[in-house]
C-alpha cells in the first residue's frame, strides 16, 4: 500500500489543473488570446487599425442580430428541449414578410436622417407578432404532436429541417431565387462613429432597436409572469405542471417572443444587407454557435455568444474569403468547446 | 363526505402494474401518513392521486368530486397541491420567484401569501433572493413546501419530505407539518421514516406489494406486531 500513496496526490493534481483548464476564465482567456493572435496577424499583414475597428464596430453591429435570433433558439431549446432548425428561416421569414407588407403601402420619404421610411416601421410592427404567430401555428401541427408522443430529439430536429425546407420553398416560389432590396437606388446616409471608421445611420439603427428588444427580453423574463414561468419550465418542466402553471399557454408566449425576435432579425438583417431566400439558412450555423458558446439554454450566454460570434465573423474578413466568415466563427465555437464543453454560462465545475 | 377518496386503485407506468388495489380516504384536518417498503408503490400512489398517471381501475375523488384524469393546473385550483421527492424546486429561480410559481393561476398580488410563507419559514424570508438550486437539502425542502402552500391549499400531499435530511432539519421538518396541520390544511404524506410519521400522523396506512395491507391510528399501528412483520421490523 505505500507504493500506492502518491497517487492520491497526481490524482488531486490532475484535477486541479483539469478545473483550471476547464473553468470559465480559461475560455474568456482563450478568447482573449484569438484577439490577441488576430491583433498581430493584422499588424503583420499590414490590416489598418481602423479597417479593424471598423470590422469590430461591423461585427457588434451582426451581433446584435444574431442575438434576436440566438435568444429565440436558446428560448425554445430551454422551455421546449428542441433544437429549432427552422429558425433561421423564421428570420427569412419575417425578412420577406417586411417586402411583401411594404410593397403594398404607398412609400414614404426617408424618416429622422434614415435610409428607411415610415413604412419600414409599420412593416416591423407588424412582421413581429405575424411570425410569431406562425411560429406557435407551426408547433401546433408539428413539434406539438412530436413532444405529446415523446419522440425522439432526433426526430424534433428532423421535423423542425422539414418546416426550414417548407419555409424555404415558399419563399423562392413567391418571391423567386433573385437578390431583393427594400429600397433600391435611396441614398443610404453615414456618419463618422470615430476617425475613419464610418457607419451607416440604418446601421446605428439597427444596433440601437436590437439592444432595445434585447433590454425587453431580459425584463420579461425577470419581471414578467410568464417570463418567470418560461424561467420555470427551462428549470424543471414537471415541477411547472405540477404547480398548475398553464403550461401550454407558456408554449405560445414562447413561441410569440422567439418568432417576434426572428422576424424582426431578419428584417435587419435584410435592411442591412440585402433579400435572399436562403439568407436565414445561412444564419443558422452562426445561430446555433452562438448558442453553444454560450451554454444552450441559457439567455445571457446567447448574447455574449452571438456578439463574439459576430465579431470572430467580421474580423476574419481581414484575412480570409469573407464567404468563409460564419466557418471561422464554427472554428471558435470548436475551440472554446474543447476547453469548456459546457460553453461559457454552463453550471459544473 | 371525506376530502379525499381513493377507491379500488388499480395503475402502473407502460405494461407494468404497480398499484393492486389501494383504498384510502383522508378526513379534514387530518395528517395521514403512508408507510411501507422500498417498491411498495407510495410514490405511485401520490402520483396518481395528482393526475400525473391514470388509474387503470377506480377512482380518486376530492371534495367529492371525481378527479381521477385531470390535468394538474385543474387539481391545484381546487385545493389540492403536491410537492414531489426530488426536483421539487426550480434551481435558477430565487427563493421569491419559487413561491411565485406556485400560486401562477392566481391573477392577484402575491405579497400577502409570500409573507405568509416567509412566517412560517422565517429562514426563506432570509434567502429570498438567494437561488433555490444554491441552497441546502433542507432550505430547498422549505422552499418545495412553501411553494406548495402559497394556493392555501385544503390537502398538502408530501412525498418523501424527509428523505436525505441531517436528523435536526428531520425534527424542523416534522415540526413544520404538524405547524402547518394546525392552521386546519390536511396533510397526506409518504415517509420512509415510519416510526417518525406514524406517531405525528391521526391514521397510517402500510402499503406493501401495492396494496394496503393494514390501516388504523398511527399509534396503534406502531405497536401493531402484523406491522412491524410487514415492514417495520421484518
Amino acid at each position: 500500500m505505500v507504493g500506492a500513496r502518491p497517487l492520491p496526490r497526481s490524482r488531486a493534481l490532475r484535477r486541479a489543473v483539469s478545473s483550471v483548464l476547464g473553468s470559465r476564465w480559461s475560455l474568456v482567456g482563450l478568447l482573449a488570446l484569438i484577439a490577441l493572435v488576430i491583433v498581430l496577424a493584422s499588424s503583420a499583414q499590414g490590416v489598418s487599425g481602423t479597417r479593424m475597428l471598423g470590422l469590430v464596430v461591423r461585427g457588434v453591429l451582426l451581433g446584435g442580430v444574431l442575438a434576436l435570433g440566438a435568444l429565440g433558439v436558446t428560448l425554445v431549446h430551454g422551455v421546449l428541449k428542441m433544437a429549432n432548425f427552422a429558425h433561421g428561416d423564421y428570420m427569412t421569414l419575417g425578412a420577406y414578410l417586411a417586402l411583401a407588407i411594404m410593397s403594398v403601402l404607398p412609400p414614404g420619404r426617408s424618416v429622422f436622417g434614415l435610409g428607411f421610411g415610415y413604412e419600414f416601421l409599420v412593416a416591423l410592427v407588424l412582421v413581429m407578432p405575424l411570425v410569431g404567430l406562425v411560429a406557435y401555428g407551426l408547433d401546433r401541427v408539428t413539434f406539438r404532436r412530436l413532444r405529446q408522443r415523446r419522440s425522439a430529439p432526433v426526430m424534433m430536429a428532423m421535423a423542425a429541417l422539414g418546416v426550414a425546407f417548407g419555409i424555404r420553398s415558399i419563399v423562392y416560389m413567391v418571391f423567386g431565387a433573385d437578390f431583393a432590396f427594400y429600397y433600391q437606388g435611396r441614398p443610404r446616409p453615414v456618419v463618422e462613429l470615430f476617425s475613419g471608421v464610418r457607419v451607416r445611420t440604418d446601421q446605428l439603427f439597427i444596433l440601437a432597436f436590437s439592444l432595445a428588444l434585447i433590454v425587453l427580453v431580459y425584463l420579461l423574463l425577470e419581471r414578467s409572469k410568464v417570463g418567470k414561468a418560461m424561467r420555470a419550465m427551462a428549470d424543471n418542466p414537471d415541477l411547472a405542471r405540477i404547480s398548475g402553471i398553464p403550461t401550454e399557454r407558456v408554449v405560445f408566449w414562447t413561441w410569440m417572443v422567439g418568432g417576434a425576435l426572428a422576424g424582426a432579425g431578419g428584417m435587419l438583417y435584410g435592411l442591412d444587407v440585402q433579400l435572399r431566400p436562403e439568407m436565414g439558412w445561412w444564419l443558422l450555423l452562426p445561430l446555433f454557435a452562438s448558442v453553444i458558446l454560450g451554454t444552450i439554454g441559457n439567455v445571457y450566454g446567447a448574447l455574449l455568444g452571438a456578439f463574439t460570434i459576430g465579431i470572430v465573423w467580421q474580423v476574419s474578413t481581414a484575412f480570409v474569403n469573407p464567404a468563409y466568415g460564419p466557418a471561422a466563427a464554427f472554428v471558435v465555437m470548436i475551440l472554446a468547446l474543447l476547453v469548456r464543453p459546457q460553453g461559457l454560462m454552463g453550471g459544473g465545475r | 363526505m371525506s376530502l379525499l377518496t381513493v377507491e379500488g386503485v388499480v395503475s402502473g407506468y407502460g405494461e407494468m402494474q404497480v398499484l393492486r388495489g389501494v383504498d384510502l380516504r383522508v378526513e379534514d384536518g387530518e395528517i395521514v401518513s403512508i408507510v411501507g417498503p422500498n417498491g411498495a408503490g407510495k410514490s405511485t400512489v401520490m402520483k396518481l392521486i395528482f393526475g400525473l398517471i391514470k388509474p387503470w381501475e377506480g377512482r380518486v375523488t376530492f371534495a367529492g368530486e371525481d378527479i381521477s384524469g385531470m390535468a394538474p393546473e385543474q387539481i391545484v385550483r381546487r385545493g389540492l397541491c403536491y410537492v414531489p421527492q426530488v426536483d421539487n424546486v426550480f434551481p435558477t429561480l430565487t427563493v421569491e420567484e419559487n413561491l411565485e410559481m406556485g400560486a401562477y393561476i392566481l391573477d392577484e398580488p402575491l405579497k400577502a401569501r409570500k409573507e405568509r410563507i416567509f412566517e412560517l419559514f422565517p429562514r426563506l424570508a432570509e434567502r429570498r433572493n438567494q437561488r433555490a438550486g444554491k441552497m441546502s437539502g433542507g432550505e430547498r425542502q422549505m422552499v418545495a413546501m412553501g411553494r406548495a402552500l402559497m394556493l392555501d391549499p385544503k390537502l398538502l400531499m408530501l412525498d418523501e419530505p424527509s428523505a436525505g435530511l441531517a436528523p435536526l432539519l428531520v425534527d424542523l421538518i416534522f415540526e413544520k407539518v404538524a405547524e402547518i396541520n394546525e392552521t386546519g390544511v390536511a396533510v397526506l404524506m409518504v415517509e420512509q421514516n415510519a416510526k417518525r410519521s406514524l406517531e405525528l400522523a391521526h391514521r397510517g396506512y402500510v402499503l406493501a406489494t401495492g396494496k394496503n395491507q393494514v390501516e388504523g391510528p398511527g399509534a396503534q399501528l406502531l405497536g401493531d406486531p402484523e406491522v412491524a412483520r410487514l415492514y417495520l421490523g421484518g
